[in-house]
């Protein structure tokens, strides 16, 4: 099996190098069960979420028909999907040895990541003041605890990836930071999947009422 | 002899236990951390018979009583119970599978670490203004309006516990999967690997339901959500609902280490292959699953509906059918059998007749329409002590007896172990058989104290005899631990003689690194197979060779300590006390650099020369 400090050229680099190793192998796998974990975790707060849903303590309340915009949330779903895609193709050079490029990906990754967050905050603020917080209702806890855990997801994201891109930047790829971008952009993945499901659940399900 | 052999000054011990990520010692160190909560806890049970001893009783005051009852469940379940679990895993499955380490070494010991300070967390609370009292199932109703911060130190303690033990379940998921010695297939792994597998998988999906359950009651307590207010909207059967999601599956984590533990006994002391290895497996797996089937059991009474009843009452049932198989493999792998009646063996005989007593009570509780009366009363405690006891406290003290010599070299000794073990048998049962008709007779459960002349007299106080049987048996274990350690008699590779599986073909402790060369394993019972063809150890699978290793920490501590000190901050902030706020981020400050410092820092480990291992003959870490 490889070791982790070998040098490798274009020629030598493993065709998985995120697997590529024993260590690697254990942190593969690690984070999908890891990944098992936080599926339950977010599927327990969608329940508490549909539990609680328009529950609020008298009408002068919004509830989620009176709160939700196609225009926000589609847009913010396109900066997310979009992240995913370009977290694809950052790997893609990551698997072709292409550091340069890997690295370049991923900025953009971030950056359309951080777009991303700075919609949610101005959503989060626009409902605010429509009344909509998070110790007005019931329903208010719980869209901002589902929505706000996702939120946080993408944030401590876009800090992972920012900081093995700076780590690394001036010493390439090896097999000992592979599998570390390896599963941050996993990571990334699943958080585009929830999303996935929070923009059915709670803002489509939401608008039909 | 190698230099780490060496005596050890008592400070560089200490040091190295606060960061080893050396399996067998993070086994040690949830042994004695376990085992300190477990005695703990049995303090608490003690002042809880003695206040229930005589009617109307005033030992302790009603609020105390709460105190003490919720303390007493939440310690032995989350602070005593899993981390011996633990305990034996680590100390255990490595060796088993022919293992150098666990995958996460790192995690290993950071999951130790936050468990412990989860731990002392929750436990500080005894000094600062009231323990948690809200019962260890903690319903929202009940914490929602307990006015100290009691049940503060119930939420964010077992927060942090509880990430350590999702961090523990993971780590031993990715070690069995990937970790196993060549021709250790699953199908040859010993049963407490199995059990201990099924386990895992059960902690990672069910302690997130606990996570947010946490968090939810956290945000509602402290941070002024409303999800269990219901003049805001809320609900509190929500909590219910993700309480025993979580659960109901912690009874089975609980459970299946110690049915491993067992059939490892079993086939030791019998000498014999355990009956219907791949039946037994077969069964772990499925109760595993239909754990999470069940939950809603634990409500018939909240009022689901006759259908919701229907369906959680024939999956609770269900469980029986797996659970029934296992009784009988073990009945089997004794009958004919050449039976050694040694202090761990006695412990398993015994376990068969009291744990069925429990899981009969336990099918009668299953049926919703007769859980009505059951429910809340002595009834429910009786089952749960005879499953919980029964089941996993004889494990574990089993398991104290079976693998003290591999974690320290030395035998208990066996006529203290088998005083320990009658004591502790009679009180059990003195303590908690009763308690069936107490319930019976209308008797609830969580009561401080009752009134005469109902007929509840008498069997309390026999009840409360019991549990001082089972005090001075753990006294005696504890002497015994003592006497031993100090005689210091050093034990060979298999103590027991009648070892079955790899961890008995190393040294008792073993070198750090475990197997000089990693075993060939061909069947299950590996050691046994080899031992029966005349041959004293394993094949090597491999020519000697460099050893990787992983490098010592201090990391988990100071990551688990910033979560430690961020928790009283955030508790202390809703009484507008003026430092809460920068405790609060002074904690988070302290955890989020050393997790930081640990990913931009590179730590590759280190590797034994093969020189070096050769030298080392004389310790035999040969496989
Ligand atoms: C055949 C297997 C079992 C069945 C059918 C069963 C069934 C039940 C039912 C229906 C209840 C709810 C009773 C009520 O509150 O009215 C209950 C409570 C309980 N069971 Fe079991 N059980 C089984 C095995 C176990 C095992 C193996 C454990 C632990 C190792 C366990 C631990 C508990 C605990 C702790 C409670 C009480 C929780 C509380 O309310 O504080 N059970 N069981
Ligand atoms: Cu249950």
């Amino acid at each position: 099996m490889a070791a982790v400090q070998d040098k490798f050229t274009e020629m030598t680099w493993p065709s998985s190098p995120e697997k590529a190793t024993l260590e690697a192998k254990n942190k593969f796998l690690g984070f999908w069960f890891f990944l098992g974990g936080e599926t339950v975790l977010f599927g327990s707060l969608f329940a508490t979420y549909l539990a609680l849903k328009d529950k609020v303590p008298d009408s002068s309340h919004p509830l989620a028909k009176d709160l939700y915009s196609m225009e926000l949330t589609f847009a913010a779903t396109m900066l997310l999907l979009t992240s995913s895609l370009t977290s694809v193709y950052a790997m893609y050079h990551m698997k072709n040895f292409n550091f340069q490029r890997m690295q370049a990906w991923l900025l953009i990754t971030v950056l359309l990541g951080a777009a991303f967050l700075g919609l949610e905050i101005y959503e989060f603020s626009h409902y605010v003041h429509e009344g909509h917080t998070f110790t007005s209702s019931a329903f208010g806890s719980a869209f901002y605890s589902l929505v706000g855990f996702h939120g946080g997801h993408v944030a401590f994201g876009l800090l992972w990836i920012l900081s093995l891109m700076v780590r690394n930047a001036k010493r390439g790829l090896d097999l000992y930071n592979a599998p570390k971008f390896y599963v941050a952009s996993l990571y990334w993945h699943f958080i585009d999947v929830v999303w996935v499901f929070i923009f059915t659940v709670v803002y489509l399900m939401g608008m039909v009422g | 002899m190698s230099t780490y052999a060496h005596k050890k000054s008592f400070g560089a011990t200490v040091w190295d236990y606060l960061t080893t990520v050396d399996h067998k010692k993070i086994g040690i160190l949830y042994l004695i951390a376990g085992g300190f909560f477990f005695l703990v806890g049995g303090l608490e049970a003690l002042f809880i018979r003695v206040q229930l001893a005589v009617p109307n009783n005033d030992f302790v005051s009603a609020g105390l009583y709460n105190e003490i009852l919720t303390m007493h469940g939440t310690t032995m379940i989350f602070l005593a119970a899993m981390p011996l679990i633990f305990a034996f895993m680590n100390a255990a499955i490595p060796l088993q599978i022919g293992a150098r380490d666990v995958a996460f070494p790192f995690l290993n010991s950071l999951g130790f670490w936050l468990f412990f300070f989860g731990g002392v967390f929750l436990n500080c609370s005894w000094f600062l203004g009231g323990a948690p009292d809200a019962g260890w199932t903690s319903y929202a109703s009940l914490t929602l309006e307990s006015d100290t911060h009691g049940v503060d130190f119930y939420i964010l303690g077992l927060q942090i516990s509880g990430i350590g033990t999702l961090i523990g379940g993971i780590n031993f998921l990715v070690t069995i999967v990937n970790m196993r010695a060549p021709g250790m297939t699953y199908m040859r792994m010993p049963l407490f690997t199995w059990s201990a597998f099924v386990t895992s998988a059960l902690i990672l999906f069910a302690f997130p339901a606990l996570t947010v359950g946490l968090f939810l009651l956290m945000f509602d307590r402290l941070f002024g959500g409303n999800f269990f207010d219901v003049s805001a909207g809320g609900n509190t059967i929500i909590w219910e609902h993700l309480f025993w999601i979580f659960g109901h599956p912690e009874v089975y984590i609980l459970i299946l280490p110690a049915f491993g533990i067992f059939s490892e006994i079993f086939a030791t002391f019998s000498r014999k292959r355990l009956f219907g290895y791949s039946s037994m497996v077969f069964a772990t797996v499925l109760i595993g699953f239909l754990g999470f089937m069940v939950w809603a059991h634990h409500m018939f009474t909240v009022g689901m509906g006759p259908i919701a009843n229907a369906i959680f009452a024939v999956a609770t049932m269900a469980i029986a059918v797996p659970t029934g198989i296992k009784i009988f493999n073990w009945l089997f792998t004794m009958w004919g059998g050449n039976i050694k009646f040694t202090t761990p063996m006695l412990y398993a005989i015994a376990f068969i007749p009291s744990f069925v007593a429990g899981g009969v009570t336990g099918i009668m509780n299953a049926v919703a329409a007769a859980d009505y009366q059951y429910h809340d009363s002595y009834f429910v405690v009786a089952h749960f002590h005879y499953v919980i006891v029964g089941g996993v406290v004889l494990a574990l003290l089993a398991g104290t007896h079976y693998y003290w010599p591999k974690m320290f070299g030395t035998l208990l000794n066996e006529a203290l172990g088998k005083i320990t073990f009658w004591l502790f048998l009679i009180g059990f049962h003195l303590t908690f058989f009763i308690q069936h008709f107490l319930g019976l007779m209308g008797m609830p459960r969580r009561v401080f104290t009752y009134l005469p002349n109902q007929g509840w007299e008498t069997g309390n106080l026999i009840s409360s005899i019991g549990a001082f049987f089972m005090g001075v048996a753990v006294i005696i274990l504890l002497i015994n631990i003592v006497m031993t350690q100090v005689k210091n008699v050093r034990v060979g590779n298999d103590p027991w003689e009648d070892g079955r599986s790899l961890e008995w073909a190393i040294p008792s402790p073993p070198p750090f690194y475990n197997f000089k060369q990693l075993p060939l394993v061909r069947g299950l019972d590996p050691y046994w197979i080899e031992k029966m063809e005349g041959k004293k150890e394993m094949t090597p699978a491999e020519p000697l060779g460099d050893i990787h290793m992983p490098n010592p920490s201090f990391l988990p501590v100071t990551i688990s300590f910033g979560l430690f000190v961020a928790a009283f901050g955030a508790m202390y902030h809703v009484d507008d006390k003026n430092w809460a706020l920068p405790v609060l981020i002074i904690g988070m400050g302290i955890t989020l650099i050393s997790m930081l410092i640990r990913s931009v820092k590179d730590d590759h480990g280190f590797h034994i020369h093969k020189e070096d291992l050769e030298n080392e003959d004389d310790k035999g870490g040969r496989a």
